[in-house]
Order: structure tokens, then sequence, then C-alpha cells
């Protein structure tokens, strides 16, 4: 009788969160079918019923330790909404763009170093005991000081515009509840010119890992796809706010500049039985032709250019690699991260010089409305808070669609992809081989619980089992 | 007439106090703080939360309801009382649903910040009851979130004694007791939001809720951040 075999890769480390990845062999080792499976439910969007409008922005942050400032302020834009706010203060705005772009740096910057820069750095089949951030610091000190400095520069951001470096409490419907200090900028604008040194340093080793590895690039998890982001009316890239463009594989509009109010449109959720996630896609493409990508990459496939000098000359230069179509490869995230790494620092100098930030007038309101949907570019790509509330200023109904469920699709044609490449016939499988079903997870900077995790206490658990469910073999390691 | 005026002892400390004061209130004035929470200047002294427990001539007593006494050897300050305020306090958190994280009167909550001031970091000593009460947001401009209610009844007397209303009352018995209003919500009584029931410094929680203005105080600026509760002059600071 022939033997199938699943091995199971639990949880997938060096992401934000807990899943797991399951790889089904047939009879001959080759790799019939391999899934990305997320294994936690959070259940906010059910919990929060009944809760007050102006409590939301603070509560659903807390559905992540990494991006909460996404979280906060695509809920305040929704509550935004719901207060009548239509037009924020200047101050209010610029001081939710700060926050953000210093969320969005952060962010980047601990995937990229932290979490991406060992593979990278060593490659994904070097020797294990290396390869992680202990491995960095020891061969990389310098690189591993500027890791560290950049995310401080980048919570400290977060610190003076939202009171906390993680789960503050800043945006509130309307508006705002504080400026920037001149001290507080001045603090900032000590370190800005460092940190933009730093970022383009980063960007040109993402670049170059990219143009030295062409060949490994293009053919590692690479496959057409549609992809989507927020972009302004002219195109150009904005992380905050902005209408919705979708890209077909080719470069073709799916749709374009869709106001985000009306999502529900376009987009449609699947639910598969074996993840706790989301499949979205596009209405009118169906379930099997409307998934996309979203992300670094998707947002420079979808965005026609970028306002801050060196992250558009980046831009261009990213592009010009695939022709100008789309880039379709997996590893170019990294890439594209680090274009979106130099646009923050040099959005966040801009915002610096800008006196609006010292203005005190923080809050509008103006004629409630039922209904809010406030959508941003997340570091992990395109988010979506949803919200109706009643009369008495309760929740009555929640949806949210968070970047990663975006690319639920996506990570798992990766991991089938780089499965059948790299797994498919061995018969002896390695560490190495399994973590290049990793890194290809690790690409998309997945946040699969949006929760913190602790070091050393999330094993690598490879379990063998022949087709009666009986284990064969197993193996473990924490990273 | 003058005052009858007297002395006795807080902490080997002498101080002088006036006949009908309590020792609450002769500390209050000697500058010697004694934690409290259901004990609030302007409303009538209830001695339910027991937080302000001290040792008189070696006997427990509530000090804001304990008259003080001339030749009195009071203690407050020792490791026996600080334990019997920190398991009190854990007490209370383990009996409603305090979520400081999400809780819009973090940083203004007098709960919260006696925990701090008792050094209490971990309140797992008790299981937690995990009750399950809703949300009253029934009124235009005010919300009850009796999860985070310690039955202080500060907002009881505050509406009876003040506002002569009787919006709110104690309904139910021993651990079932609990903090209801005078109708099947609060849109059903009169309560206003210019009430003293309603004002801030009533509730020392974030139970009475005035709508619409949930964290406008930036973190930093919130009362407690600036200073430790009881650092700064009864009734917290004027900002």
């Amino acid at each position: 009788m022939a033997k199938r075999k699943i091995i199971e890769i639990s949880p997938v480390t060096r992401v934000e969160g807990h899943g797991k990845v399951t790889i089904h062999l047939d009879e001959d080792n080759n790799v019939h079918e391999a899934r990305l499976h997320i294994v936690e439910f959070r259940g906010f969007e059910r919990f929060i019923q009944g809760r007050l409008l102006w409590e939301i922005p603070v509560i659903v942050q807390r559905l992540c330790g990494i991006c909460p400032v996404s979280h906060h302020l695509a809920a305040a834009k929704a509550m935004d909404q719901i207060v009548g706010a239509h037009q924020l203060t200047p101050t209010a705005e610029k001081m939710r763009r700060l926050m953000h772009y210093g969320q969005v740096m952060q962010s980047h910057v601990l995937h990229f170093f932290h979490l991406c820069s060992p593979d990278l750095l060593f490659g994904f089949g070097s020797p294990v005991e290396n390869r992680n951030i202990f491995g960095i610091i020891n061969e990389f000190p310098e690189l591993a000081t500027q890791a560290v400095m950049m995310r401080k520069f980048g919570q400290t951001v977060i610190r003076m515009t939202a009171g906390k470096k993680i789960h503050g409490t800043g945006a509130i419907p309307g508006g705002i509840n504080k400026n920037l200090s001149i001290e507080e900028r001045d603090i900032l604008l000590g370190d800005i010119d460092q940190m933009l040194e730093w970022a383009q340093g980063a960007l040109k080793l993402a670049k170059d890992y990219t143009l030295d590895n062409l060949e490994l690039v293009n053919e590692f998890g690479t496959f057409p796809s549609s992809h989507m982001s927020l972009v302004r009316e002219d195109g150009t890239l904005d992380l905050y706010h902005g209408n919705m463009r979708a890209l077909d594989a080719m470069g073709e509009a799916i749709f374009d500049q869709v106001d985000y109010r009306k999502y529900h449109k376009y987009l449609v959720e699947d639910v598969r039985s074996w993840s706790y996630m989301k499949f979205p896609f596009i209405k009118d493409l169906g379930t099997l032709d409307g998934w996309y990508r979203v992300g670094p990459l998707a947002r420079m496939n979808t965005a026609s250019r970028i306002d801050t000098p060196l992250a558009n000359s980046a831009h261009r230069e990213l592009k010009s690699v695939s022709g100008g179509e789309p880039n379709q490869t997996t590893l170019a995230n990294h890439w594209a991260r680090m274009i979106e790494v130099v646009h923050c620092v040099e959005k966040i100098k801009e915002l610096l010089h800008d006196p609006e930030l010292q203005g005190d007038d923080l809050i509008v309101k103006g004629d409630r409305q039922e209904e809010g949907i406030g959508v941003i570019e997340a570091p992990r790509g395109n988010l979506i808070h949803h919200y109706k509330v009643d009369e008495n200023d309760q929740v009555q109904f929640c949806n949210l669609i968070v970047s990663t469920t975006h690319n639920n699709e996506g990570m798992n044609r990766a991991v089938a992809s780089v499965a059948k490449k790299y797994i498919s016939g061995q018969q002896k499988i390695t560490e190495g081989m399994l973590n290049h079903v990793e890194v290809a997870v690790r690409a998309y900077d997945p946040c699969l619980s949006c929760a913190t995790h602790a070091l050393g206490q999330m094993p690598l658990v490879v379990e063998l089992y022949d087709v009666e469910g009986t284990l064969l073999d197993q193996g473990s390691q924490c990273l | 007439m003058t005052e009858k005026k007297f002395k006795f002892t807080i902490d080997d400390q002498e101080i002088e106090a006036s006949e009908g004061q309590t020792i609450m209130q002769a500390a209050d004035d000697a500058g010697i703080y004694i934690p409290r929470l259901c004990d609030v200047e302007g409303l009538r002294h209830q001695g339910s939360c027991r937080v302000c427990t001290v040792t008189a001539n070696g006997r427990t007593t509530a000090s804001c309801t304990q008259p003080a006494e001339e030749g009195l050897e009071v203690e407050n300050e020792n490791e026996e009382l600080l334990n019997y305020r920190r398991d009190l306090v854990r007490m209370l958190f383990h009996e409603g649903n305090h979520l400081c994280p999400i809780c819009e009167a973090s940083g203004n909550c007098e709960l919260q910040a006696m925990a701090y001031r008792l050094s209490i970091t971990q309140p797992t000593k008790f299981p937690y009851l995990q009750p399950v009460r809703s949300l009253d947001a029934s009124h235009k401009d005010i919300a009850l979130d009796t999860n985070r209610c310690i039955r202080c009844g500060r907002c009881i007397r505050a509406s009876q004694d003040v506002d002569g209303k009787g919006v709110f009352g104690y309904v139910g018995r021993g651990i079932n007791r609990r903090v209801g209003v005078n109708g099947d919500n609060l849109a059903d009584t009169d309560a206003e939001i210019s009430d003293v029931a309603i004002a801030p410094e009533t509730c020392p929680v974030g139970c009475i809720i005035r709508k619409g203005i949930g964290f406008s105080k930036p973190i930093g600026k919130r009362e407690f951040d600036l200073s430790i509760i009881g650092d700064q002059p009864p009734g917290g600071s004027d900002d």
C-alpha cells in the first residue's frame, strides 16, 4: 500500500504570531500539497460588540504588539466618519501621519534586520546555530546596532505622538489628543539625518541582495498575481490615506480610485475549514482567480510614483527590474520594504519641519453617522476596519480584514511553490530545506496572531506520519 | 467659643486634632496620607472599602469613620496594614472586570493608582470572578459600566446628599451587592451630566462614563501620570 507522509512545520518561526505549515508528500516523496495554517483564534470582531465607539481605537490595537498603530489609526479613521469628522484639522492629520510613518519604519526594520537578515546574510540553509539575530550581532555588530537604534527612533516617534511606544492613545474620534512639542520635535530632528543614512544603507543591502541573486529571486516563490493597495488620486503611494487600486498580473487595472468605503462591493471573503484566516478575493474575478497580494511589493507595483525623492528613485529602479510590469517575485518584498523605510524617514523629516505639528486645533466633529470604514496601508499591507454603531454609541457590527488575511492565498502559493522546488523527491529532509519554506512565508512579514512571541519558546516541530497516521519520525528545535 | 483641640499620634508623630474630626481628617490636616477609595472630600463618610484601615490603640478600624481621641496611638504605615490594604485592593480587582489597558479611566483611576502605590503588580492571589455585567449606554450623555464598579458608593451619596436625586443605589446583598439605577436603565432616571454624582472626581474608577471624551487627555498628562496617589492634597490635582 502506498504510503503518504505529512511534514508539519509548527510553528513557523521568525514571524509575528503562531502558524504552521503542512507539507503532504506522496509515496515518492514528491510534494502533493502544502498549506500555511493559522491556528489561533482572536475573536475581536465579536467581543468589541457593545463597547463604546471612542474605546475602539484603543481596544482593537491590542490585536497586535508590532503594528498596533495601524489598527489604532484604521479604527480611528472609521470612528472619524461616525462622529462626522470628514476632514481632520491639519495638526491632527499630520500627527497621525507622523505616528504612522514611525510605525511603518520600526516594523519594517524589525522584520528586515531581526527576522529576515539571518536568512539573507548567512544563507537559507546555513547552520541554524548562527542563523538568528544573535548570529547577526556576533558577525555584523554595526548592522545590529543600526537595527536597534532605527527601531528605537521609530518607537520614539510613536511615543511622542501616541503617548506610549506600544498601545498608546493618540488618535481619538475626530482627531488627536496631543500635538508635538518643540522639545519633542528637536529630539527627533537631532537623529533624523543619521536615520536617513542608515535607511539608505539598509535599502542598498536589500537591493544588492536582490540584484546579486536575481536568478534565485526570480525562481523562489514567483508566480503571477494581482496586487492591491491604496494610492492617491494621481497614483502616488500614500500609506495613510487614498483610494483603492487593484492591478492584474500584467499591470492592467481591475479597479482604480475606488472609495474604500465601498470595499465590500469589490472584495469578498471566503472561508476554508483548515484555517482560522479568511481568504479575500476580488468579487468580479471569483474565488479561483480573484485572489491578490498586498504589502510593500504590492504597493510598489500599484503606485505610479512616490512623493519623496530618494524613495521615488529607488521605486523606479525596482520597477525597471521587471520592465515596468508588476514584480511577481516573493523575495523582492525585502527591497520594497526598505524603499518604504527610506520613504518613511523622508516623510518624518518633512513633517518635523512643518509648524502645523505644533498647532492646538486637534479635534473636529460633525453630523453623526451610523457606519464607518477606515482603511490604511499598514506595514504588511492594506488594512480594513468596518464598524456600525447604534444611537447609544455602542458598536453593533465589526469586520476586520487585516493585511496578512489579504495575503493568505499568496502565502499559500509561495509555500507550495517553494516546497515543491526544494523538498520534492528528497529522501532526507533537512532543517535547511524546511527553512526555505519559512523564508517564503517570512518574506510577506505575516502577523499571524497580531501578538508578540517569546524568544526560545517557539520550537520548530517536524513530524513524519505514514498514510495511516502513524508517527514515523519527529524532530524539533528552538530558534 | 473656641474649638476644643487635642493631640494624638500617628506612627509616633504627634498631631493636633479638633473635636469631631475623624482620624483621617486630622491626618489630612497634618499632611499625613492614609490610603482610601470610598472616602472623598465633600461627601459623608461611609467606611465601606476599608482601605483606610489603621490600628488605633492596637485595634483595626476604618480611619475615615473613627473619631480621633486625645492620646490615641494610631499606626498607619506598617507591614501588616500594608498587606491588609493590598489584599483589599486585590479583591476589588478580582471581583470586577478591570481591564486597565483598554479603560478610558486608566491614568485617572484611583483603584489603579492605589495598586501602584501599594506595589501591586500581579493581582493573582485570588480567583477572578469575571462577572457578566452589561454596559448601560442608554443615556445620551452618560454611560454606566458596572464591570468596573468597586461599590464605593460615592455616586450614591453624591446623588442623594448633594444632587438630591437618588439616581443611584445599592441593590443585592453580600458578594452580589452592586450599584443600580432608579429605573430600568440610566435613560429612565433624572441623571444629568451636570450632577455631582456624574462629575469625574466622584467615581474613582471608570464605571460612570461621561460620553465622548474618553482618551482625550494624552498619556503623560493624566492625573496619576503626574503624581502617585496620596502624594498630593486629597481630592486630586486641579489640572
